[in-house]
């Protein structure tokens, strides 16, 4: 009978941890699909990081002749009193090669806002070869009521861009930062 | 094979793949054809995938129902005893394996075609918002938004329902034949769904991200569809039309479409140089309130609880000004309450936050003019 | 209290004692009893939401509910039917069965028993109570999709999470009991290959159920800070995805899908055997398919993802994974085919209702390998199709299949026979209203009806007639249920112990009623079947 209770008990103990390792695998799945969307570009989330400068490469080597059309889109999110748009509809850009475009936004409320943006790339599995050297969706935001600024993008597209792509689309949706959450300091956001 | 059930179902699939005429209307029990090569590819792999399904069936339910004839105790009492045979599980586990190779084939082949949106002639960026669409022209720089068009009376059975009935939208999408189009798809609150049935091309609009599909659409008409995910109270509501052109007409359409631009901005000076009454305000107010507000908000302005507050009364239409052109232009974060600057022309807006302060007992007796609201743009 | 009946006995002290007799209970039959009554009587309420529903899409136009209502009533028809009627119905045909047929006196852990099934009424209600809060019962469908039950859920959506946590805790403790009782309590000789095959699924069941409901535990968890601790996990405006809640979700919604059809299988695998008078053909391929089917169930789960803009790769990887389900799936359709075959073959009512549930579910098996082919779904995805789909999965496949184990079991729970006359006329009504309420539902898919409207153009008004009319007798048929259930409980025709004259198994060496008790001593396996056996008496070793 007792050996009946003890195996009773390890198994009750094993079914328990079971469950509980699940618990935390809910969470653990939380990192991993970060990191599986960052490796494949399953979401079209590009790199919230600025490129290696180690990595960026030099102009004068840029060696690919192959040039892409890379599309610029805005959205705004509900309640973010933002005007908010690209600069430029589009650009051609040689692959390896360092490019520049902008944002205008201005802030049409009477108060001061702050506002994240955030970016998304089609075809998602071209996200990964889309490094930024400078963006302004690394960190928030903060425009006085009326004032509008011009935000630069820098970024470069790797050779290693598969064949297929002619088109790419880099979208960014502008949320407000709420104001009464102290301000998110975005862990995955490094500014180097 | 012969039995009965089996014709059965051979003749009620035979009625699936090819449908039947009813004697009121044509009833159709078959996935759609499609008007586009990709569309028809997918129908013909429901056909295989669906014979396939039947052959199995009847051969399974045959078996079955020939046994259940066969083997029932009044004609066979004494039951065998096998109930053992490594050989039979071994085929039953492969010719299904083969079958499922034979299917795949062809999905896989399609997949690929389906994901390939390279080299696409124009690109429209679709974006969703509870209950509407928006279509944008990436190249030519051309949007609007496409909203229903059925009128409540016909919801709520006060009057009959037309032929398009909750399929029929003011402004379509417009594209040209035989080009291939690109889709980005994205949305500004929940997940939605794009979908036209006829070219097979359904794509979840998800906040923040953008997702890519595209068609080509060989034959010029009307094609409807709907939203497909359940994105709040009036999913049920929010159509896809797509009005298809040759190109020449298509080039037409854009034309006219800046055209109509510049006589929007016309009309939208003039609308700021006039000073208008609150008589007219209130009349076009409420238009526009019907049109866009009451769904929510109810065309009492009584709302529906917590989630679509009264403006009867409300905070908002009977405090200061500024807040409350502000909630209406920009929306409000993290609810359904929209952003309608885009939306609306100064004129509406200013139209109807005069409405919505002085309806229902809102006695502020304020005037917004459309200067106002272009001042505030 | 019995000892002075003569003596007038208080109505208070009687009520007392009743309720502190079920209240406290820890006999695995009696828990089982309370667990079947829970989920009946969640089936009447969760079908009666489903009434509304077909109710409104009886015609196009708004009529009886108005949008925001529909989508409280096709949400709490979901959840319930699935966390309250299903699994509840399964857990209460475990507790009753398992111990009697591995020959255990009771569960492993009986008073953790009690406190699994105690916690559900509780949750339910909660649940239930949320349709009368400021804003409604949750709105957004029973898989409550971010950012629509995250940003922009009813309060009442914290209720929700709240009864999520509670049936989630219920259904794990209450598998980790049904493991433990199987891994220790099994009659001394039954090894693990000889557990009759409803044991078996649920054993696999419950190791589902261990693995994945600490995963839904984990989302809604997510969903709760996102709502009120300022975390963004599946908001894009803090650096989260909404697609990875949907990732999560079916991470746990697919292994759960096969939670609530592997008791089923199980049921059928026992009942075929017993009115073919021929033993299970391919016991050991049986319990294979059912491993087989629980494992690759956790890597299917982006089959319900497919138009959310997932890649290629994944796309294809899914739909592989997804077809090779049919593999094992086939397998048991084509043993219990197998099995009938020349037998002897009798057609009581549990055998209907076990043949039912072995065509019906594989008609909507073979829909599901149409709606794994990627291209396809492309147009299936979201539509009438998918709603036919699972109805067809779950109503001939869960229900029916815990319908036939109602029958079956019924004599040795009550001792009496049920109307066997009353039973076929049951099975017959309720096959032609499943088939009339679903199958047209097919064709609306097909046609390009979306799923969860209120309201739907004029070509679907035909579809959606038929099948509402279908679901109105369907909906008949359960009082019709509830009478013969009720009829055959306060009386009927004295069962014997073996009830079936094919039956094997444990449960059937003890009379009819079981006794509250049953196995105090271990019994003798493989027990003797002997159609001679002085009834009333158990088969006891020793």
């Amino acid at each position: 009978m007792t050996e009946t209770r003890n195996s009773q008990r390890k198994s009750v103990i094993l079914l328990v941890s079971l469950a509980l390792g699940m618990f935390g695998f809910a969470y653990a799945l939380v990192p991993l699909y970060e990191v599986f969307c960052e490796v494949t570009g399953f979401n079209g989330k590009t790199s919230s990081r600025a490129a290696d400068p180690a990595n960026i490469p030099d102009a004068r080597l840029a060696s690919s002749d192959r040039e892409v059309t890379i599309q610029f889109l805005a959205h705004v999110a509900n309640g973010m009193p933002w005007e908010f748009r690209p600069t430029e509809h589009q650009l051609r850009v040689r692959l390896g090669e360092i490019n520049t475009t902008h944002y205008y936004a201005r802030n049409r409320a009477a108060q001061a806002v702050t506002g994240q943006a955030v970016p998304s790339v089609s075809p998602g599995y071209a996200a990964k070869y889309l490094h930024k050297v400078e963006c302004f969706c690394f960190t928030q935001q903060h425009l006085e009521a009326g004032e509008e600024q011009e935000m630069p993008v820098r970024f470069y597209l790797d050779a290693e861009l598969p064949e297929e792509v002619h088109t790419l689309s880099l979208s960014y949706t502008l949320f407000k930062v709420p104001d009464r959450v102290p301000q998110r300091v975005p862990d995955r956001v490094a500014v180097r | 094979m012969t039995s009965f059930a089996g014709r059965l179902k051979c003749g009620l699939m035979t009625s699936v793949l090819w449908g039947f005429s009813h004697p009121a209307a044509a009833v159709v029990l078959d996935l759609r054809e499609g008007v586009t090569d990709m569309s028809r590819r997918i129908q013909e792999l429901h056909h295989l995938s669906l014979w396939i399904c039947v052959v199995m069936g009847v051969v399974v339910f045959g078996a079955m129902f020939y046994s259940m004839f066969a083997h029932r105790r009044s004609r066979h009492p004494q039951p065998a005893n096998f109930h053992e045979s490594t050989l039979v599980e071994v085929v039953w586990t492969v010719i299904p394996v083969l079958i499922l190779v034979f299917m795949a084939i062809p999905a896989t082949t399609a997949l690929m075609d389906i994901e390939d949106n390279s080299d696409a002639d124009l690109t429209v960026l679709i974006t969703a918002s509870q209950w509407k669409w928006h279509y944008q022209y990436l190249e030519a720089d051309i949007g609007f938004y496409s909203n229903l068009t059925t009128p409540d009376e016909q919801i709520n059975n006060l009057a009959p329902k037309g032929e398009h009935y909750l399929l029929e939208a003011d402004n379509p999408l417009v594209l040209p034949t035989h080009k291939k189009v690109r889709f980005l798809v994205t949305s500004n609150d929940v997940i939605h769904s794009w979908w036209v049935p006829d070219f097979a091309v359904k794509q979840d609009a998800i906040p923040g991200f953008i997702n890519e599909a595209w068609t080509r659409v060989n034959e010029p008409g009307l094609y409807r569809g709907q939203c497909t995910e359940l994105c709040g109270k009036d999913h049920a509501y929010m159509p896809v039309v797509v009005h298809v052109i040759p190109e020449a007409e298509f080039n037409q359409w854009i034309d006219d479409q800046r055209l109509a631009r510049e006589l929007a901005s016309g009309e939208a000076v003039a609308d700021r140089a006039k000073t208008w009454s609150i008589a007219e305000l209130m009349t076009i107010g409420e238009q526009v309130f019907l049109g866009h507000c009451a769904t929510c908000h109810e065309p009492t302005g009584l709302g529906q609880g917590s989630t679509y507050p009264a403006l009867a009364g409300g905070v908002i239409p009977t405090g200061p000004l500024t807040a409350h052109i502000d909630r209406v232009m920009n929306g409000k974060a993290d609810t359904e309450m929209q952003a309608w600057a885009p939306q609306l022309s100064d004129r509406e807006l200013a139209a109807v936050i005069t409405y919505e302060r002085n309806a229902w007992g809102n006695a502020t007796a304020d005037v917004i003019q459309p200067r106002a609201i272009y001042a505030a743009r | 209290m019995v000892a002075h009946a003569e003596d007038v006995v208080p109505p208070r002290p009687a009520l007392l004692a009743f309720a502190a007799r079920w209240l406290l209970t820890t006999n695995h039959k009696e828990i089982g009893t309370l667990y079947l009554w829970l989920s009946f009587t969640l089936f009447f309420i969760a079908g009666a939401m489903a009434m509304v529903i077909r109710l409104e899409l009886f015609q196009p136009g708004i009529q009886f509910a108005q949008p925001l209502f529909y989508n409280q009533m096709l949400t709490m028809h979901g959840l319930l039917m699935v966390f309250g009627v299903v699994m509840p119905g399964f857990v209460g045909l475990a507790n009753w069965q398992i111990p009697l047929m591995i020959g255990a006196p009771d569960m492993a852990l009986p008073r953790l028993n009690n406190f699994s099934f105690w916690i559900l009424p509780f949750a339910f209600t909660l649940l239930i109570s949320s349709l009368f809060m400021e804003g409604g019962a949750p709105n957004f469908g029973w898989t409550f999709y971010a950012p629509l039950s995250t940003t922009y859920g009813p309060p009442s959506t914290d209720f929700f999470i709240l009864g999520v946590h509670m049936m989630g805790i219920s259904s794990v403790l209450g598998a980790i009991n049904i493991i433990v009782t199987i891994f220790n309590l099994r009659a001394p000789g039954m090894t693990l290959m000889q557990m009759p095959l409803f044991v078996w699924t649920w054993l696999i069941t419950a190791f589902l159920l261990i693995m994945v409901m600490p995963v839904l535990a984990g989302v809604v968890t997510m969903m709760l800070t996102d709502r009120h601790f300022g975390t963004s996990f599946f908001s894009a405006a803090g650096g989260g995805d909404p697609v990875m809640f949907q990732h999560i979700f079916w991470f746990f919604g697919h292994p759960e899908v096969y939670i609530l059809i592997l008791p089923g299988f199980g049921i059928a695998s026992q009942i075929i055997p017993t009115f073919a008078r021929k033993k299970l053909f391919g016991y050991n391929s049986m319990v294979y398919a059912t491993v087989a089917i629980a494992v690759l169930s956790f890597v299917v789960w982006g089959h319900h993802m497919f138009t959310t803009g997932m890649p290629l790769f994944g796309e294809l990887f899914f739909m592989y994974a997804t077809m090779l389900i049919a593999v094992p799936t086939g397998v048991k359709v084509f043993n219990w085919v197998a099995t009938m075959w020349r037998g002897s073959m009798t057609f009581e009512t549990p055998m209907l209702f076990a043949i039912g549930f072995v065509i019906l579910f594989t008609i909507g098996g073979f829909s599901g390998l149409m709606l794994a082919l990627v291209p396809a779904d492309f147009q299936y995805h979201d539509t009438f199709f998918v709603v036919a789909h699972f109805h067809y999965v779950l109503y001939p496949g869960a229900i029916f299949g815990t319908m036939a184990a109602v029958y079956y079991w019924l004599p040795k729970w009550t001792g009496h026979m049920y109307d066997e006359r009353l039973g076929k006329l049951h099975f017959w009504v309720a096959v032609v209203a499943v088939n009339l309420t679903f199958f047209p539902m097919h064709f609306s898919g097909l046609a390009g009806m979306p799923r969860r409207v209120v309201d739907y153009s004029l070509q679907f008004a035909d579809f959606n007639m038929v099948s509402s009319i279908g679901a109105g007798l369907l909906g008949l048929t359960q009082v019709l249920f509830l009478y013969i259930v009720i009829k055959t409980i306060r009386g009927g025709p004295k069962a014997s112990a073996r009830v079936w004259d094919g039956a094997e198994g444990l449960e059937w060496t003890v009379p009819s009623p079981a006794p509250l008790h049953t196995f105090e001593t271990p019994p003798q396996f493989p027990p003797v079947m002997d159609r001679d056996v002085d009834e009333g008496t158990p088969i006891r070793n020793e």
